[in-house]
């Protein structure tokens, strides 16, 4: 079984966000780059299906700049046998340019199961295995927490407003991970050693230009720190009166 | 393209979903300005009669894409509705609800059109004749405002944020019914069932209060003190990433980067001290009560109300409270 996971390099989530000098784009400095939280599930579904079946190979595939190897690097050494960077300049790409440049990658190579995270934390614009769906032709399941394959199909469970659906489809397939799925490994020591040695091919993405264009990057509205209202539950009677009169929204 | 504005009116047997309230109002004032019409795409197995009443909301036109196969959402199926829609009216803007099923068709519709999407979308406005849109980025620590280099242009908007207001009450929207021509074995994903969740569970995007528990919490039946307030609130359950990764609530209940985030009216943080990545998750929430032991806490930067102190006093005190004024 060939497994390809599409992987995005981001800022960590305790990173704190500063717009850059053109206003449109963070400012990199002290950014701790990891691999999308997402991801991670989805490097884990890969490995272990291919565990379980005892044979295929995990390609992972990421579009970004030169630093993204670090990324691959420590997917390699999660498990993965090798590694596909994209390589852009750092300027704004949207879903769609970004989705043509990987279903184009893709269309090269051998895939059975195609493994993406439910959305990317930098971004979040959550569209890229959809849209790889279409470009590739090829169902797509989203936001899976629990996935199962057998006899040339998948069956995965997904979260929707007020319940579980359970979706089936046939292979070759695409399923975007969601927190839940499984728990991600550490690499191993001997993990890091042995993904030094894997091998990482660097390509140009063949990719359409843009449709969406940054205008300006802006902060959340401040907002103003509020009043303790008191200590302990003396303070709760106050406090209702206050949700229920001066903000209304009880 | 013309000035048209159309948009997804998700539904669930026969009842639209609030989002389709909420995405028709906020179509509704983008037609407005660009001097065109609002038209409501309906796809599913049974259109009921209910689809007229969406006229209220100021919703010139429906049209209803019917198929004996849409009774579960299909992805193939409902795209290529969607794209027969699109093909007859030629519209200038395509809204969709950022709803689960609204996440997963808009971008396949939009790469169908090879156009560019917005997701998450928290803002709308016409310069000029043309959209430009305002969402969310890391979970909303940042926004970004974008324009569109193609046409139609497409856009997912976040529940809870756009009111839904009806322009004229009792007012009816025509509809017009279309077949959609799914090809035979063209679906290659299918919906085998739907195991809905227990009892009136409020989803979290949805809700309009929000009650929720962090590491303050200490262990997961503590939680009943919490679901009890969210009962009298009528509010949703939500919890921290230290709450989750411990196990104690699931990993659907997560407010966060990497959770849900959510614009409730008002959010009950109870021993949560707020970690950047929660903060990003919640912080365009209308009202924020915190409730905490720590005064340091970095909630209480962010909070509307404070009360400082013991959450296992002050959580009960607080449900009696607020029954004592519902009762009033």
């Amino acid at each position: 079984m060939n497994i390809v996971v599409c992987m995005k390099q981001v800022p960590d989530t305790e990173t704190k966000v500063r717009i850059g000098a053109d206003g449109k784009t963070i400012d990199p400095t002290d950014v701790n780059y990891v691999i999308n939280p997402y991801d991670e599930f989805a490097i884990e579904e890969a490995l272990r299906i291919k565990e379980k079946l005892g044979e295929g190979e995990v390609t992972i595939l990421s579009l970004g700049p030169e630093r993204a190897t670090t990324a691959i690097r420590s997917a390699l050494a999660m498990g993965a046998d090798k590694g596909v960077l994209l390589k852009t300049d750092d300027t704004y790409l949207d879903s769609h340019a970004v989705a043509t440049g990987l279903a184009n990658a893709l269309k090269e190579m051998k895939y059975d199961l195609i493994f993406l995270g439910k959305q990317a934390i930098d971004d979040d614009s959550a569209q890229i295995g959809p849209r790889l769906s279409v470009l590739l032709d090829i169902p797509c399941i989203t936001v899976v927490t629990k996935l199962e394959l057998e006899d040339g199909k998948i069956i995965a469970e997904r979260e929707v407003e007020g319940g579980t659906q359970v979706i089936e489809a046939s292979l070759p397939a695409i399923v975007t991970a969601q927190k839940g799925l499984n728990e991600p490994r550490y690499a191993s020591l001997k993990g890091i050693m042995m993904a030094k040695k894997k091998p990482i091919e660097e390509k140009s993405p063949v990719m359409e230009e843009a449709k969406i264009s940054v205008l300006k990057m802006e902060y959340p509205p401040e907002r103003k720190g509020g009043k303790i209202v008191g200590s302990g539950k003396e303070a709760v009677p106050e406090l209702v009166k206050l949700l229920h009169e001066e903000a209304k929204v009880i | 393209m013309s000035k048209a504005v159309l948009f997804f009116a998700e539904q669930n047997n026969g009842q639209f979903r609030k989002s389709a309230f909420e995405v028709a109002t906020a179509g509704r004032q983008v037609a407005d300005a660009l001097g065109g019409e609002l038209v409501a795409a309906v796809v599913g197995d049974a259109i009921a009669d209910s689809a007229t009443t969406l006229g209220a909301y100021g919703v010139d036109k429906v049209i209803a894409a019917e198929n004996t196969d849409f009774h579960y959402y299909s992805p193939e199926g409902f795209t290529q509705a969607l794209i027969d829609i699109i093909t007859e009216l030629e519209p200038g803007v395509v809204l969709f609800p950022a709803t689960s099923l609204g996440s997963d068709l808009a971008p396949r519709v939009a790469a169908k059109l090879g156009v560019g999407l917005a997701s998450d979308c928290t803002e709308l406005f016409v310069v000029d004749g043309k959209l430009e849109i305002k969402r969310p980025i890391y979970a909303g620590k940042a926004y970004i405002r974008v324009a569109f280099n193609s046409e139609p242009q497409m856009a997912t908007l976040r529940s809870n944020v756009f009111s839904a207001q009806k322009q004229q009450e009792g007012k009816e929207a025509a509809v017009e019914k279309i077949q959609v021509n799914v090809a035979e074995g063209k679906s290659k994903s299918s919906v085998k069932e739907f195991r809905p969740m227990g009892g009136d569970r409020i989803e979290l995007t949805e809700a309009d209060i929000i009650v929720s528990g962090g590491r303050g919490m200490r262990e997961p039946g503590n939680f009943a003190i919490l679901e009890e307030l969210a009962k009298e609130l009528g509010a949703a359950v939500g919890a921290s990433r230290a709450a989750v990764d411990a196990g104690w609530r699931p990993h659907s209940d997560q407010v966060g980067q990497t959770g849900k985030t959510v614009s409730p009216n008002l959010y009950i943080a109870v021993g949560i001290s707020g970690a950047i990545q929660h903060l990003a998750g919640m912080s365009s929430s209308k009202y924020i009560v915190a409730i905490n032991k720590d005064p340091e806490a970095p909630i209480f930067k962010k909070a509307d109300y404070g009360i400082v102190g013991d959450l296992f006093e002050i959580v009960p005190a607080l449900t009696e409270e607020v029954r004592k004024l519902k009762s009033s």
